[in-house]
């Protein structure tokens, strides 16, 4: 799957995106979030408060319990602030 | 229509092209964002929009098909700036065209509480005290979930 970063999520983490294989264990965006949580460094950083951050798959925004496959474009961001 | 761009609009330009040659139009209404200098507690020298290409668009298109389901609109317009820009520089412009000046007026109004919430972009702030990520207002939400509420 590819994953993209924005903001301070990105700046946290370090990059703007990458490609992952779907991790055995993993089925949906909360499953995906405490994944990348264990990662540790800055990864554990920008989601040490995972409440606040927002997801979106293939371009639509989704909740936590949305289903995630290896084919898919995962974004993660803080709340928008468009305008 | 939607345009996301690095580039400056003409503000006269874009609104006189909006319902040039449709006589059935009674009023263009407009919103124009600028860029403030003090967002917050420090003077903002710069402000820097990000944004989720392809995805943007994307979204932009859909409020702006949802403002033309919920108003009679003869023609709307969203253009939003991305990249570095300074006090006094423009951010977006709304713009719709309607037979009658309520529509066009609910219509731009709910265009620019939308895409507040809804459209992915981001900024940050150049500050004395370094850049800073801006918050997302609460008072932005409640001026978008009225929309749906109304709905």
């Amino acid at each position: 799957m590819k994953l993209l970063y924005f903001a301070w999520l990105r700046v946290r983490i370090g990059h703007a995106e990458e490609d992952l294989a779907l991790p055995a264990g993993v089925h949906d965006v909360a499953g995906l979030l405490d994944w990348l949580r264990g990662r540790g460094g800055g990864y554990a950083e920008a989601l040490r408060d995972v409440a606040v951050v927002r997801v979106a798959v293939n371009q639509e925004y989704v909740g936590r319990d949305h289903p995630i496959s290896d084919r898919d474009e995962v974004a993660i961001f803080p709340p928008m602030t468009g305008g | 229509m939607i345009r996301v761009q690095r580039e400056d609009f003409d503000i006269g330009r874009e609104l006189d092209r909006l319902a040039a040659g449709d006589h059935s139009v009674g009023g263009v209404a407009s919103f124009i964002g600028l860029v403030r200098d003090m967002g917050g507690p420090e003077p903002v020298s710069a402000l820097t929009l990000e944004h989720y290409p392809g995805m943007t668009e994307k979204k932009l298109a859909e409020i702006e098909a949802e403002a033309n389901r919920r108003w009679p609109l003869s023609a709307s317009l969203i253009v939003h700036r991305y990249g570095r820009l300074e006090p006094g520089d423009r951010i977006v412009l709304v713009a719709t065209a309607s037979p009658h000046r309520e529509a066009a007026l609910a219509a731009c109004h709910f265009l620019i509480d939308w895409l507040k919430t809804d459209a992915p972009f981001w900024k940050s702030e150049a500050t004395p005290e370094g850049e800073r990520w801006v918050a997302a207002r609460t008072e932005d939400d409640a001026a978008a979930r009225r929309w749906r509420e109304e709905q």
